[in-house]
C-alpha cells in the first residue's frame, strides 16, 4: 500500500499526540491520583500505536505498547504513580520523539529502545497479578469483549451507582425495517441511560448488515426489568435477553488488537453523540476544524495585502472625484475589506500554548539537572499571535525561562534560609492588550543585584566609571541587554555561553517588539516582553517631510500637534519642547533624512510625539495626511540596515513610502 | 549550443555592458524612486515594482562615472542574484545577443573606468567591445556598510 500520502498527515498527528502525552504526564506528575489524566494519555499513547503500525514503524508501535501496559497498570492500580515510573515515561517519551522526528526527516524511525522496553516491562511486572488475569481468560462469560477504554468507562460507572448491562435484543424473522426498529431500540435506551458498545458496530446496524439480533451494552441507572419492559414497547422486537456486566467478565475479556482499534472508534462516535451526558471522559475537541496548509494562508495574505493597497487607490480616487455614489460604494467597500481583513489576521492566529507547551517539560528539566526546586505557571496560554510570530518567540522564550531558572531562582536551602517557599515559581503570562500582546516571565528569585551588574559592565567596558556613578535601577537593568554580557560567576552550559539576552532583545526587536526587565532585589525579576499582534498589516499615520511621504506607526505615537514657533525652546544645545509639563527633545526630521529642501517653512510646526518606553521625542514634519491602514514590506535583501526605516509601504497611487522606525529616532 | 549564451546589452557612458539574461527580470522605463534617507549614494531609493518594494541602483555612481540627468532612453534592468533583487539604472538598453562564450576574454586592468573586480570579461563582437559584469559582485550588500562606515568617518 503506497503510504507516502499519509505520511505528512501521520507526522503531524504524531507529534500532536506526543505532545498532549508530555502534556498530561506532567499533570500526572502533579496529581498521580487522577485516573482520568492516565486515560487521557492511554487514548494518545492508543492511538499513536495504531497509527504506526498501520504505518509500519514496528519499533515506534512496539515501544508505544510497552508504555501501553505500564499505563494500563496505573490504571488499574496496580503499581503507583512515582518519579521513577513518571522518568521512565519521559525517557520512552523522548525515545519516540526521536523516533518521528527521524521519520519525519526520511528515515525509517528504527531506533534501539530495548533498554527503556526493558525498563516499561519492570515496572509492568512489579508488583502486577498478570497469571491470574490470563488464567481467567479462557472461560469469559461475556459476550462482547471490551478494551481497556471501554473498561475503565464501565468501572467508572459502576462506582458512580451504574448498572451495566449487556443487551442482547433479537427482531422478529418478518421486520422490514429494521435499522428503523434499531434506531427505536436507541431512543428508547438513550432516554434512561447510554449505550457504550454495540455489536456489530453503528454504522453496521444502520445499514441493516445484521441478522436479526444485535447486543448492547448500556449504562443505566435503572433496573435490568425495567429496561427489558421499554424496550418491549418497540414493536417487532422478538426478545430481548439481559444481564449484567460484572467486574470479573470485564477482566477477563482479552482483546484482539483489531476488535479494540473499532472499539475505540465506537466509543469516540457515541460520545459525539452524547456528549452532554459524558462526564468521564474529558473533551473530545470542540467544533469543527480543517488543515489548511499554511503556505495557502500565506498566499491569502498576500493576496489580501494587494486587495489593501487597491483599497487605498480607489479611496483616493473616490476622494478627488467628489461623486457621492463611488463614495458609498468604495466605503462599503472598506468596512468589507476592513471585515475580512480581521478574518484573515484571525485565520492566522495561533494560541501560545503552541510554544508555551514545550516549556513544563524543559523547567522540570533544568531544574532537576541544576537541583533546584521549580514550578512553572502558565497563564494565559489561550492568548493568540501571529504565527509568524509564534514561530520565532519560541527560543528568546526559552533563553529567558533557562535565565530565570539558572540565575533567578535560588538553591532551596538558600531560599528556606531567607524564609522563602523552598520551590520557586516561575510565572509565565501571555495577555492581550491594545494593539499589542505582551508576554511576562516573572520569578520569585533573588533579584538583580545591581552591583554584579555594574561591575561587570564595567569589566566589559560597557560602560565607563563615570555612567556608572549615574544610572538609574532601570538604565542598570537595561545593561543585561548589552551584547557580551553574562553575570554568571559560574559558565553553566545552561546559561551564560556569553550569547546572553542581546540576541534575545535583537530576535524581539526584529519582530517589532520590545524587551523590558524589573527586579527587586530578594523577589524577583520580571521580563516583559511586547509583541505586535501581526506583523503585515499595520495602522499608520502618513506624514509629508517636504515632498517625500513617510508613515509613522500609530502605536508609537502619542499625540500629535502644531506648535508655534516660539514655543520652541533650547536646552544644552537641544531643541525642545514643553509638552503637557514634561520636556520633550525635537527631532527635526529634515535633518536627519537630509531631505532636499523645496518649501519655505511656516510659522506653525507641526510635531508627532512618539514614545519608546518611557521616553519621548516629539518629531518635525511638515503635514499631515492622515491615518492609514498599511501593509508593511521589506526593503528586501539588499538594504539591510536602513537607518531609523524599518520597512517600507507601497500607497495608494502606487508610490512607496518608508516607514519610520521611531526606536531609532530616540536616544 | 551549449556554448552560446545570451545577454542583455546596456549602454553607460561610451562603453556597452552585457548581463546574461537569466538575471535580468524586466527592463522597466523610469518612475517615481523613493529616495531612502541616509544610505549610499549610489542607493537611489526604492521602487514599487507590481507589488514588490525594489531597491534600485544608480550603475554611474556605483561604478564612479559622472552622474547625468535622466533622459527618455534611460532604464531599469531589474535583475536579480541569488536572494537579491535590485534595478539598475543604465544610459539605455538596446540590445540581446547570443555570446560565443570562446570569445570571452579575461578583463584587462582598467576598462572605461570601471574597477576590474566587477568584471567578468570582454567579449569582442565585430568592432563592438562587449564587457561582462559580475554581478554578484556588483549586488554585494557588504559594499553598502563599507561605503556608509567611509561616509560616516567623513
Amino acid at each position: 500500500m503506497e503510504m507516502t500520502q499519509y505520511l505528512d498527515i501521520f507526522i503531524d498527528e504524531s507529534k500532536e499526540h506526543l505532545q498532549a502525552i508530555n502534556q498530561q504526564v506532567l499533570l500526572l506528575e502533579k496529581s498521580p491520583e487522577e485516573l482520568s489524566i492516565v486515560n487521557e494519555i492511554f487514548r494518545s499513547a492508543h492511538t499513536l500505536k495504531g497509527m504506526s503500525a498501520t504505518m509500519g514503524y514496528e519499533d515506534l508501535a512496539s515501544l508505544t505498547h510497552c508504555m501501553e501496559n505500564v499505563l494500563d497498570a496505573i490504571r488499574n492500580k496496580k503499581i503507583p504513580v512515582t518519579a521513577a515510573v513518571l522518568d521512565v515515561l519521559f525517557v520512552s517519551l523522548d525515545h519516540l520523539e526521536a523516533m518521528v522526528v527521524e521519520i519525519a526527516e526520511g528515515g525509517n524511525g528504527k531506533r534501539d529502545v530495548s533498554e527503556t522496553v526493558r525498563d516499561l516491562e519492570a515496572l509492568e511486572n512489579g508488583d502486577s497479578p498478570a497469571p491470574a488475569l490470563t488464567s481467567k481468560r479462557s472461560n469469559t462469560e461475556s459476550m462482547q469483549s471490551y478494551d481497556q477504554y471501554e473498561k475503565q468507562i464501565i468501572l467508572q460507572s459502576k462506582e458512580q451507582g451504574f448498572n451495566a448491562l449487556e443487551l442482547s435484543i433479537s427482531l422478529r424473522e418478518d421486520c422490514i425495517l429494521k435499522a428503523a426498529r434499531v434506531y427505536m431500540v436507541f431512543e428508547v435506551i438513550e432516554q434512561i441511560g447510554e449505550i457504550i458498545k454495540t455489536m456489530p458496530a453503528v454504522d453496521m446496524l444502520e445499514a441493516e448488515q445484521f441478522e436479526t439480533s444485535f447486543n448492547l451494552s448500556v449504562l443505566t441507572k435503572e433496573s435490568a426489568q425495567d429496561i427489558k419492559d421499554r424496550i418491549f414497547k418497540v414493536s417487532e422486537i422478538e426478545g430481548v435477553e439481559v444481564s449484567e456486566i460484572t467486574t470479573e467478565n470485564l477482566n477477563a475479556a482479552a482483546v484482539e488488537e483489531s476488535i479494540e482499534n473499532q472499539g475505540v472508534e465506537q466509543v469516540v462516535n457515541n460520545e459525539n453523540k452524547k456528549e452532554e451526558t459524558q462526564q468521564n471522559t474529558s473533551s473530545a475537541g470542540s467544533g469543527k476544524t480543517i488543515r489548511v496548509n499554511i503556505e495557502r494562508l500565506d498566499q491569502l495574505m498576500n493576496l489580501f495585502e494587494e486587495l489593501v493597497i487597491d483599497r487605498g487607490r480607489l479611496e483616493e480616487i473616490s476622494k478627488s472625484l467628489k461623486s457621492s455614489d463611488l463614495n458609498e460604494t468604495v466605503e462599503r467597500m472598506s468596512r468589507v475589506s476592513g471585515d475580512l481583513q480581521n478574518i484573515i489576521l484571525t485565520m492566522r492566529m495561533v494560541p501560545v500554548e503552541q510554544v508555551f507547551n514545550r516549556f513544563p517539560r524543559m523547567v522540570r528539566g533544568l531544574a532537576k539537572d541544576l537541583g533546584k526546586k521549580v514550578n512553572l505557571e502558565i497563564i494565559g496560554a489561550d492568548t493568540e499571535l501571529d504565527r509568524t510570530v509564534i514561530d520565532e518567540i519560541g527560543d528568546p522564550l526559552v533563553h529567558l525561562l533557562r535565565n530565570s531558572i539558572d540565575h533567578g531562582i535560588e538553591n532551596p536551602s538558600i531560599r528556606s534560609n531567607a524564609r522563602k517557599n523552598e520551590t520557586g515559581t516561575i510565572y509565565l503570562r501571555a495577555f492581550h492588550s491594545g494593539n499589542h500582546v505582551f508576554i511576562e516571565i516573572e520569578d520569585d528569585g533573588a533579584g538583580i543585584n545591581k552591583q554584579k551588574v555594574l561591575e561587570k559592565a564595567l569589566e566589559n567596558g560597557i560602560i565607563t566609571k563615570e555612567m556608572s556613578e549615574n544610572l538609574t535601577d532601570k538604565q542598570c537593568f537595561e545593561l543585561l541587554f548589552a551584547s557580551g554580557f553574562s553575570t554568571a560567576d559560574v559558565i553553566s552550559d545552561i546559561s551564560g555561553r556569553g550569547v546572553g539576552l542581546d540576541v534575545v532583545k535583537n530576535k524581539i526587536e526584529s519582530l517589532g517588539g520590545s524587551i523590558s526587565v524589573d527586579s527587586t532585589a530578594g523577589f524577583g525579576t520580571i521580563f516583559s516582553i511586547q509583541l505586535p499582534l501581526t506583523l503585515s498589516i499595520m495602522s499608520v499615520m502618513l506624514v509629508e517631510i517636504q515632498q517625500e511621504k513617510y508613515a509613522i506607526p500609530l502605536s508609537s505615537i502619542i499625540e500629535t500637534a502644531i506648535i508655534k514657533k516660539e514655543e520652541i525652546l533650547s536646552a544644552h544645545n537641544q531643541k525642545v519642547i514643553d509638552f503637557r509639563g514634561k520636556v520633550v527633545p525635537l527631532v527635526n526630521m529634515k535633518e536627519i533624512f537630509e531631505v532636499p529642501e523645496t518649501n519655505e517653512t511656516s510659522q506653525h510646526v507641526p510635531v508627532v510625539v512618539v514614545r519608546k518606553g518611557d521616553k519621548m521625542a516629539a518629531l518635525v514634519v511638515d503635514s499631515f495626511i492622515g491615518q492609514q491602514e498599511i501593509v508593511l514590506k521589506s526593503l528586501g535583501q539588499y538594504l539591510t540596515s536602513v537607518f531609523a526605516i524599518s520597512g517600507a509601504t507601497i500607497l495608494g497611487d502606487g508610490q512607496v513610502a518608508l516607514i519610520l522606525d521611531c526606536n531609532a529616532l530616540i536616544k | 549550443m551549449t556554448n552560446e549564451e545570451k545577454v542583455i546589452i546596456f549602454q553607460l557612458k561610451d562603453e556597452e555592458y552585457a548581463v546574461p539574461v537569466q538575471h535580468v527580470k524586466s527592463i522597466e522605463r523610469m518612475q517615481h524612486i523613493t529616495r531612502i534617507p541616509r544610505t549610499v549614494d549610489f542607493v537611489k531609493g526604492v521602487i514599487n515594482l507590481r507589488g514588490v518594494v525594489t531597491p534600485i541602483i544608480d550603475l554611474r555612481l556605483r561604478f564612479g562615472i559622472e552622474e547625468e540627468l535622466y533622459t527618455d532612453t534611460t532604464r531599469i534592468i531589474i535583475v536579480s542574484v541569488g536572494t537579491i533583487e535590485a534595478g539598475l539604472i543604465v544610459d539605455a538598453a538596446n540590445d540581446v545577443i547570443d555570446l560565443d562564450k570562446d570569445s570571452i576574454e579575461p578583463p584587462p586592468e582598467v576598462v572605461g573606468g570601471v574597477d576590474a573586480e566587477y568584471i567578468q570579461g570582454v567579449a569582442k563582437i565585430e568592432k563592438r567591445l562587449l564587457i561582462l559584469l559580475d554581478l554578484v559582485k556588483v549586488l554585494n550588500p557588504e559594499k553598502l556598510d563599507v561605503q556608509l562606515a567611509k561616509e560616516s568617518l567623513n
